[in-house]
């Protein structure tokens, strides 16, 4: 049943009263995630969607006793809205807010290791599982219940594959994004272990792109694992020193080339598919059911 | 965002870093002023990108007359595309010994990483790439901060004489590091001198997500890339000619990968990010159609938060004004109404990105 959310997933939004926040807890419930709850500091009382919003994520708690929280707000209060949630004993926090100073983040990544929550992003689409829960705000229509599992540092190329998969009949187990950002809470060999342990997940489809060397880090795990890997490197015209959209995705000190990337997989024997509809290629070859 | 030398100097004067003296000059004589006053200095070009000394924009001066031709010279030159606009006199400082000092962000980690060489004076990566043995790191753990224990042995392993001015001036750049939310603090060369330890030059990179608590204010430059970050979305120009306008940053590369696939060359990296509207849509088309080499434009959207319709409703509004070839792809909310509205005014649609890249390909070579 997909990995760490299910259908019974209790989840609360903070920042439920802002635009995004609402129209995507909105859609989540379209979704048929069972949002509890909202919080939003100072707006405790009022209900959005139909769902309570709370001034704090301790009273929220106290009331609904939720699994997750999906963070919308500002960046320049997302760490203090993580530290909350985690306070709180939130089992798993998605946040979807981009902008957060890196030094924040690593303060947040440092403080969870103490605690028993995990986090998931920042600036990252979230989590779906088709059929199930959807905590984040990928769109509703793209998905079906399958048995691939998608994993991604972005966003709008993450909706671009599971939708190509689904128009050709390929459904996902999950697809998860752990965000664009240079520090997350969740790594790609985080999500690989936990579709390795998924007995609905029977191969998997990596995206990776250019900064940083999240995606050779991965390399020995794959190797390991049980099920195939396909990978797919996006960012082979970046030029070296700017930043491509997203804060993780840039070129320094000669680290992070795509082209270094994809050598790194192919030299260990991973499939690198060189365009989404080779990533479907690649999975009506295999016999992966 | 990147400081000038002088910027990052005038920080670490604030912290009691040791530097040379000098003063910031934008014209010859102000120039030859200052080395009638200080005597031996260097003349060093202000500019934010590095290989300054390779391209000759850094010179020594010890009179009037050599003041006078340098900064001329360095005055009119550009590197790397980067005018010189500002010049940067110190008194000069006889090295003995060069080495580096450098912290930076360790992704693995997540945390802090103080680097240190004894071979400064180079480029660091040039020294990463040859001699890694070279090269000392120590990572900080982010809540507890850099330990004593950790800034002296960082120290010994450059100097063990001189280890208490390099403790000293770790510690106060590691501070610079955490106060100014940077994402590189740099010295390079550290310098011994006849005087003491001395920081030669000084880089630092501020993360720009964290502007809005601090107050480093970025020059004008009116640049496509400022343009589009005013206007909340993200542009790199690139040398081709095939002009770029995707929503999300993944996307984007993938369709650039996709063009140079192809066999065209990308003119530039845009992302409009997610729940563009018809106005942001707008300006990206504005933007990237005011570079002159752009011959074709493709436009991707796959909508979630962006709505196809709200896309293609910026389009029509600027696409008289463009005088060159569109192709559009649009996929996911609301695609039907986006793709009904472009119809009517016989502009290319593509049902993928990967169609839609083979089309702006041909619509920038329409000779082949």
């Amino acid at each position: 049943m997909g990995i760490l959310i299910n259908k019974d997933t209790k989840v609360i939004v903070q920042g439920i009263s802002g635009k995004e926040g609402s129209l995507q807890a909105k859609w989540m419930i379209e979704f048929g995630t069972k949002i509890v709850g909202g919080v939003t500091p100072g707006k405790g009382g009022i209900e959005v969607q139909k769902v309570p919003v709370f001034d704090s994520v301790r009273e929220a708690v106290d009331v609904n006793k939720p699994d997750a929280s999906v963070i919308f707000v500002p960046p320049q209060f997302a760490a203090d809205a993580i530290f909350e949630a985690a306070d709180n004993g939130i089992a798993l926090i998605v946040c979807i807010t981009e902008g957060i100073p890196v030094h924040d983040m690593m303060r947040v990544c440092s403080y969870l290791k103490t605690t028993s929550s995990r986090l998931l992003g920042p600036n990252c689409p979230g989590i779906t599982v088709p059929g199930a829960s959807k905590i984040g705000i990928m769109p509703n229509p793209i998905h079906m219940s399958g048995n691939i599992g998608v994993v991604s540092r972005s966003g709008t190329l993450t909706y671009e594959i599971v939708d190509l998969l689904s128009r050709n009949g390929i459904g996902q187990s999950a697809s998860v994004g752990i965000g664009g950002d240079p520090v997350n809470g969740t790594s790609f060999v985080d999500v690989l272990q936990l579709f390795e342990n998924d007995p609905e997940t029977h191969a998997v489809v990596m995206v990776g792109e250019i900064g940083g060397t999240a995606e050779e880090e991965s390399i020995d795990f794959i190797k390991g694992m049980s099920k195939p890997v396909i990978t797919y490197i996006v960012g082979v015209s970046a030029p070296p020193g700017k930043t491509m959209g997203h804060a993780g995705a840039i070129i320094s000190m000669g680290v992070g080339t795509a082209a270094e990337k994809i050598k790194a997989f192919e030299d260990a024997g991973i499939i690198v598919a060189r365009s989404p509809s080779d990533i479907v290629q690649h999975i009506k070859k295999m016999d992966y059911s | 965002m990147k400081l000038y030398e002088y910027a990052a100097k005038e920080i670490f004067l604030k912290y009691d870093i040791p530097i040379p003296k000098g003063s910031l000059v934008s014209d010859v004589n102000s120039a030859v002023d200052t080395v009638k006053r200080m005597g031996d200095v260097v003349l060093k070009a202000q500019v934010l990108t590095g290989g300054r000394g390779k391209a000759g924009g850094i010179a020594r001066a010890k009179d009037a007359n050599e003041a006078t031709s340098n900064a001329q010279r360095i005055l009119g030159m550009e590197i790397k595309g980067f005018p010189v606009k500002k010049l940067l006199v110190e008194e000069y400082r006889q090295p003995l010994k060069e080495m580096y000092l450098g912290i930076t962000i360790d992704r693995q980690a997540k945390c802090p990483v103080i680097m240190v060489s004894p071979s400064g004076g180079i480029d660091i990566e040039e020294v990463a790439r040859n001699s890694p043995d070279k090269i000392i790191k120590m990572n900080v753990h982010p809540l507890s901060g850099l330990h004593d224990y950790q800034a002296r042995t960082l120290a010994n392993s450059l100097d063990r004489a001189k280890s208490r001015e390099i403790i000293d001036i770790i510690k106060k750049l590691y501070r610079i590091f955490i106060d100014n939310d940077c994402q590189l603090a740099e010295i390079n060369p550290l310098a011994e001198t006849e005087k003491g330890i001395i920081a030669l030059d000084a880089k630092m990179i501020i993360d720009d997500n964290a502007l809005f608590r601090h107050d480093f204010k970025g020059e004008e430059t009116n640049s496509l890339e400022e343009v589009a970050q005013k206007n909340g979305m993200s542009y790199v120009g690139l040398d081709g000619d095939i002009g770029c306008i995707v929503n999300g940053a993944g996307l984007a590369m993938a369709t650039l990968d996709m063009v140079t696939q192809y066999g065209g060359k990308p003119a530039n990296f845009m992302d409009v990010r997610a729940g563009a509207n018809a106005e942001q849509v707008k300006a990206a088309l504005s933007i990237v159609s005011s570079n002159r080499n752009v011959k074709a434009i493709i436009i991707n959207i796959f909508g979630g938060l962006t709505k196809c319709d709200e896309a293609a409703r910026g389009i029509i509004e600027i696409f008289p004004l463009i005088r060159k070839p569109i192709i559009v792809r649009l996929s996911g909310t609301n695609e039907k109404e986006g793709r009904a509205m472009l119809g009517k005014y016989g502009i290319h649609m593509a049902a993928s990105t990967e169609e839609a890249a083979k089309g702006v390909v041909e619509l920038g070579n329409p000779d082949k």
